[in-house]
């Protein structure tokens, strides 16, 4: 493993414990680059450790001291001295097994915590648990880079100063909390998976930090259903990441995804984990979604999919999470499993709440139906409107390219008349 | 660490208690003082006479400016505050939903910047 490699896999690991025994964001994240450079200057000459984390917490540790020592030199307050030589002895006495000690679980909740604006929560948890740049998170969220630090900065303060605690919550309160923390890790990824617009590569990052947060957390609380449940959903929805797009990053619908590129054994692992968080009893939105996932997933093709099906539990979506957005996902498995009139009747109660009224899906689902009723006419000028209101170059060739194909069907069903 | 907690709520929603609401509001003011005192979270609280009873005073330009009525017209009021001490957040928010104004008003967390941080 190159150290670069390690860096991704164990920075968090250690930057987790170094928090801990610190109680300090900005020290801990300064001894951890400190560590890696050290790494950095020691490793090819004198060859790597057999166990680099050991090392590099090690490193990170007495980084922290030296740093602790050198800032308590140049504090002239009596009580801040006492204090940074109280927490360099504090820190230097850890016993080694306590410092191998994974806290990233703590910092999830910590990063998570609900005092924190969720504006914070997610690009803080990809900071310090993911080890993404700053730079990194700005380019994913389209804010300026010294927008996303001062952010950063803000918010690391109030852990501080409010004294926002570094520990796995209550049981009591490990429900609700755990309920941010998936919603965090479930945002993390759908930021990557539904671009709106951005960078593609940061974007197929972010997919992948979900899922590594995902698996983080299954690993470290497996008797959680709903955390299980999100990693399943994750894992089935991103083992068609190849197929969605083409190289060119031309967005390929569901029903026209080549199948074969679909993640095999991705997709066994998520019908597995999904399987086993509803036997546990997982019957929270991301179980639901994930069953839907896993229902797609185990389809040869669009035609052969259990639509009906698909549509129930979209219903039962609905019911625990009322939106449009949903109701509009239900609109569709019900177009595919009782026809597209059906479907087009439930897009008209939506439309007629003018819910949804700038969300290109919306019309751009009412012009699929249209196109399976071989309405070209109809179908091309709500193409047209959904292009108005589509985002990112991907949707708008997407559409683009529907409206004029609508065009040719249309010309060639004059031309039989 | 030190906190405090900052009751705000409708002063004019107090009138329209009935006597007795009033006074099972009162006792479980007193229960949850009384509480949090035995526990030893408990470091100071008292309830505030109404903002009409409240005086701003300002100085600018070296003049002394004193007016009638509170800094500004809110909504809900500061009525009252507890000051406490709670290891972190955690615990400095869980006594804030025992604060029986937490129901229909809002209680304001705010840590004291203290020289008693670890």
């Amino acid at each position: 493993m190159t150290i670069e490699q390690i860096y991704r896999e164990e920075s968090g690991r250690i930057l987790a414990t170094l928090i801990r025994l610190l109680g300090d964001f900005d020290l801990a994240e300064e001894a951890v680059q400190e560590a890696f450079s050290a790494a950095l200057a020691q490793w090819p000459r004198e060859g790597t450790p057999s166990n680099p984390r050991a090392w590099l917490v090690s490193a990170g540790r007495n980084k922290a001291v030296d740093l602790l020592r050198r800032r308590a030199l140049l504090e002239d307050k009596r009580d801040q001295l006492a204090r940074w030589i109280a927490l360099a002895q504090q820190v230097a006495d850890a016993p080694e097994d306590n410092m191998l000690k994974d806290d990233r679980l703590r910092l999830i909740f910590t990063c998570c915590h609900p005092a924190l604006a969720r504006e914070v929560q997610v690009p803080l948890t990809l900071r310090t648990l993911c080890g993404l740049s700053t730079e990194e998170i700005a380019r994913a969220f389209l804010v300026p880079t010294s927008t996303m630090a001062q952010r950063l900065v803000r918010a690391k303060q109030k852990i501080r100063d409010a004294g926002i605690p570094y520990r796995v919550p209550d049981d009591d309160q490990l429900p609700e909390r755990l309920e941010t923390v998936l919603l965090v890790v479930y945002l993390v990824f759908n930021e990557g998976y539904n671009a709106t617009a951005g960078d593609a590569v940061v974007r197929l990052e972010l997919c992948g930090e979900a899922i590594r947060l995902g698996r983080l957390l299954h690993g470290l609380m497996p008797r959680e259903p709903e955390a299980e449940a999100l990693l399943a959903l994750m894992l089935l929805h991103d083992s068609r990441r190849d197929a969605r797009v083409t190289r060119s990053g031309e967005i390929v619908l569901l029903e026209e995804q080549d199948r074969g590129q679909w993640h095999a054994e991705q997709i066994e692992e998520g019908l597995q984990l999904v399987e086993d968080a509803l036997t546990r009893g997982a019957k929270g939105a991301y179980a639901l979604q994930a069953a839907i996932a896993a229902l797609h997933a185990q389809a040869k093709s669009a035609s052969e999919t259990d639509w009906h099906q698909i549509a129930v539990l979209y219903e039962l979506l609905l019911q625990i999470q009322p939106s449009p957005v949903v109701e509009l996902n239900r609109a569709v498995a019900v177009a595919m499993s009782q026809g597209p009139a059906e479907g087009l009747q439930l897009l008209d109660a939506i439309e007629e709440r003018r819910v949804l009224s700038g969300y290109y899906l919306l019309p751009a689902a009412r012009a699929d139906l249209l196109r399976r009723m071989e309405r070209w006419e109809e179908a091309e000028s709500v193409y047209q409107r959904a292009l108005s209101l589509a985002g990112n170059g991907a949707e708008r060739r997407f559409l683009e390219r529907r409206v004029s194909e609508m065009r040719t069907q249309a010309r060639a069903a004059e031309n039989d008349r | 660490m030190q906190y405090l907690l900052l009751i705000y709520d409708k002063e004019s929603d107090w009138g329209t208690l009935s006597e007795a609401q009033q006074s099972a509001m009162m006792k479980e003011y007193q229960d949850f003082t009384k509480s949090i005192n035995e526990s030893g979270h408990w470091r100071a609280s008292s309830q505030l006479h109404p903002v009409s009873k409240a005086t701003t005073v300002r100085i600018r330009d070296g003049k002394k400016m004193v007016t009638d009525g509170p800094f500004a017209e809110t909504k809900e009021q500061l009525g009252g505050f507890y000051l406490v001490e709670a290891k972190d957040l955690d615990e400095a928010v869980a006594l804030a939903a025992r604060v029986p104004s937490a129901r229909f008003g809002s209680i304001e967390v705010r840590p004291l910047v203290g020289r008693n941080r670890p």
